[in-house]
């Protein structure tokens, strides 16, 4: 199992209890290959090792970009250090989104949440590659304006005419002149084409099950709907049977499933 | 009027009504605009209309004392808001504001009520529509409350 | 194997067995008596072995008891599983220093001294080959066991006295070995004349028996472990009826049965422990009190503790029920999905050391009878 060691380069907040760190190796080669979706092991010293995704630009080669929310010890931790001090980073691994199996199709991103951070990757790897794909969109909704990640990215994205993105919050307060209601409403009439379509949706597992429906109502296919699935995982590489979900194992099958493939077990209660 | 009648005949929520119907809605419709941050209408008024929105954002709004205007939901192009009109006691339940220069088609309920009583063919196509939009509205509210996102956002 | 070898050891000639292993260098582990349970662990000569002592297993309840014949494998499988010695409880397998904001990783990783293994039930050559499956064979192999399967000589015991809870001959898994074993024995008492039947399993256990006074089998004596074992095949304890077993606890998995299993479970996490495929471990790490150190461990843990499935918000499986589920399913449908095969071997353990004696067979069985 090998651990390498990176330093932190930049530090991010990115809302009140989410922050991005930008890594960079300290021994080796100076690159990092990831696809969109993956996660590493980063590990804290004396602290632990916990499964973060990676939100960065699978394009870009010379950074690696975490993000996180602050809620256990380990990540606590990781929040404190600072520009210059020590990461122990594992990876990649896992499944990745269908960047390859979408060329051709209309793109449907639904992110809730901080699950926007493992789907960034995907939207910069497609605005790199704009022209193999066709209409692409982003549903992203959070709880409040506050919690609204990588508002810069979104910003510049909002300018684009070939990338539609549609924000909506849950709750909000006079000021906030976007949409109010939850993301699975922004679906029925998001301008994509159900039948030659690939739809990629992070978020917490309910409003997934949400976002599926509808995606469903407007003639989506199972197999052509992605998910992207969060387990406790001490190892990240199958073995310490922590991940587990029914009959796969988050860390390998996962996290990035077909709901088709996953539609018995998603269902499944405490599976 | 030609062009409002075509607009609501292609629109999905009146999809498959007859004509006849059709005519008669486009009868009680009439054009409207609002300007950003105007009230289309309050809470505890008399719930007479309902809306298209042809252009603009609307949103639904209740007032909490100490904290403000709450928005509830939001609306935009193409939605159809506004249901009170069917239930009694006809009052508005919340505020609905224009966000931006809003403009909208308002289809009068008081008529259609009526016409509904009438006619019950016409009630039961439109109560089989609007119990979609409440259903919906259900379903989203329940969501909300749910609070899929967990943490809260301040200390 | 091609070439297998049977032969006959007197039990006189017994103890060569050891010493031959010894003077290859061989750290020997057994089967022996500790605290009233045959356990595994080092043992040197046949008088470590439980000489005499013959074993009674049942739900919950574990027995041993002295018999006038000198067997020295009358006890079938105790507490221990290889797993003791193949995927140690504990592990420390990375350390790393620090010095200011720099940081040194290393491995912790120490080769093991060859070990070879007396006394391994057929069960157990199933769950050591599963085992494999899990931790050698996959894209991210565990090092450490790697390390101690590659030298690894295993001496495997034919079941001709099945236990109790046994239940191995209804999952295929004995009470006969077929592979997997350098030297498989049958031990034989008859009349009095006390003798092993020993078929070589690999090049290194015919080169081995070499050194071991040894004459070839005859047909009444090879003839005579056949019968044996096939009786031992019609005695077990219990049978598990694994025909479709992965869909019928699919279909079952909501069904309330679950939840009168955990009115008796205590989730403490027993049949986990003994269990000779449960492999799931915990990753902790520590700090020396200088702060300047830091090693990561690793633990064997059980899907019965809450903290196990624990995300931030709480554990996906939060209720007892749930747990049990996990266990059961998992030993039975989900394995077959994860690794080809089923992830219970029958040897009954997990039934034994339940505090309550809980049976996998019995709520198995409870399940089949009650399915539409």
């Amino acid at each position: 199992m090998l651990i390498d060691l990176f330093s932190i380069r930049r530090t991010m907040k990115e809302t009140f209890d989410t922050f991005s760190l930008e890594l960079e190796p300290q021994y080796g080669e100076k690159s990092f290959t990831f696809a969109p979706g993956q996660f590493n092991m980063l590990y804290v010293y004396g602290v632990g090792e916990v499964p973060i995704s990676i939100s960065g630009d699978p394009t870009r080669h010379k950074s690696l970009i975490h993000t996180t929310r602050e809620v256990g010890t380990v990540t606590r931790a990781m929040r404190k250090l600072k520009v210059g001090d020590t990461l122990g980073v594992r990876g990649p691994y896992g499944s990745s989104w269908p960047v390859e199996k979408a060329v051709g199709c209309d793109v449907v991103i639904v992110a809730g949440g901080i699950g926007l951070a493992p789907l960034r990757p995907v939207i910069y790897y497609i605005l790199s590659h704009r022209e193999k794909y066709g209409k692409v969109v982003l549903l992203y909704g959070t709880r409040t304006p506050e919690d609204i990640l990588f508002r810069k990215d979104l910003e510049k994205w909002r300018g684009r005419f070939d990338l539609e993105t549609h924000l909506t919050v849950d709750r909000a307060t006079g000021s906030w002149h976007g949409n109010v209601g939850v993301v699975t409403t922004l679906i029925g009439r998001a301008p994509f084409d159900p039948l030659n379509c690939m739809a990629m949706v992070c978020g917490p597992e309910i409003m997934m099950r949400f976002t599926v429906l509808e995606l469903q109502k407007r003639g989506v296919e199972d197999g052509k709907i992605f998910i992207s699935m969060e387990r406790n995982m001490k190892c990240g590489i199958g073995l310490c049977g922590h991940c587990q979900l029914g009959p796969t194992f988050v860390c390998k099958e996962g996290p990035v499933y077909t709901y088709k493939n996953l539609k018995d077990v998603f269902l499944k209660r405490e599976m | 009027m030609e062009n409002l009648e075509r607009i609501l005949k292609e629109h999905p929520f009146l999809a498959g009504l007859e004509d006849k119907y059709i005519k008669l809605l486009v009868g009680c419709a009439s054009n409207v605009a609002f300007k950003a941050g105007e009230y289309i209408f309050r809470e505890g008024e008399d719930a007479n209309q309902f809306f298209f929105i042809r252009h603009g954002k609307v949103k639904v709004e209740t007032y909490i004392p100490q904290q403000g205007s709450i928005i509830i939901r939001t609306r935009g192009e193409g939605d159809i808001f506004g249901w009170s009109w069917l239930v009694p006691p006809y009052k508005w339940h919340f505020d609905a504001r224009a966000v931006e220069l809003t403009r909208v088609i308002a289809l009068d309920g008081k008529c259609l009520r009526t016409k509904c009583e009438e006619d019950h063919d016409l009630g039961y196509e439109i109560m089989k529509r609007f119990s979609l939009i409440i259903a919906e509205r259900l379903e989203q509210t329940r969501l909300q409350l749910l609070d899929v996102y967990g943490n809260s956002t301040k200390k | 194997m091609k070439n297998s070898m049977v032969v006959i050891v007197e039990r006189k000639d017994f103890q060569n067995l050891f010493d031959v292993l010894s003077k290859r260098g061989y750290q020997i582990s057994g089967p022996t008596l500790r605290d009233n349970a045959v356990i595994y662990d080092n043992i040197s000569a046949v008088e470590d072995l439980p000489v005499g002592w013959t074993d009674h297993q049942e739900g919950g309840r574990y027995r041993l008891e002295q018999t006038n014949k000198k067997s020295l494998f009358a006890c079938v499988v105790g507490p221990h599983t290889w797993k003791k010695i193949l995927y140690p409880a504990e592990h420390t397998f990375i350390q790393v220093k620090r010095n200011g904001s720099k940081l040194e990783i290393t491995s912790a990783e120490k080769k093991p001294p060859k070990s070879a293994l007396i006394g391994v039930r057929p069960c157990e050559l199933h769950a050591l080959a599963i085992y494999d499956k899990v931790l050698k064979d996959g894209p991210y192999p565990a090092t450490s066991y790697l390390q101690r399967r590659q030298d690894l000589f295993i001496v495997a015991v034919n079941c001709v006295n099945p236990g109790g809870t046994c239940f191995c001959a209804s999952m295929n898994t004995g009470p006969k070995a077929t592979s997997g074993f350098d030297l498989a024995l049958t031990e034989i008492i008859n009349n009095d004349r006390h003798y092993f039947v020993v078929e070589t399993g690999s090049k290194l256990g015919a080169d081995l028996l070499k050194e071991i006074p040894n004459k070839e089998a005859g047909i009444e004596e090879t003839q005579t472990a056949d019968k044996a074992l096939q009786k031992a095949a019609a005695r077990m304890g219990r049978t598990l009826d694994i025909k479709g077993i992965h869909d019928l606890l699919y279909r079952h998995f909501d069904d309330p049965h679950w939840g009168e299993i955990t009115k008796r479970c205590m989730t403490c996490g027993n049949c986990t422990m003994v269990c000779p495929t449960c492999f799931c471990v915990n990753v902790e790490d520590t700090t020396s009190l200088d702060g300047r150190q830091a090693e990561r461990l690793r633990k064997w843990d059980s899907c019965f503790t809450v903290g196990f499935s624990y995300i931030h918000g709480g554990s996906i499986r939060a209720t007892e029920t749930s747990r049990y589920r996990q266990w059961m399913m998992h030993k039975l449908s989900y394995w077959q999905n994860q690794f080809g095969t089923l992830g219970c071997v029958g040897c009954g353990r997990c039934i034994t050391w339940c505090p309550v004696g809980i049976d996998i067979t019995e709520e198995a069985a409870y399940f089949r009878k009650n399915d539409k």
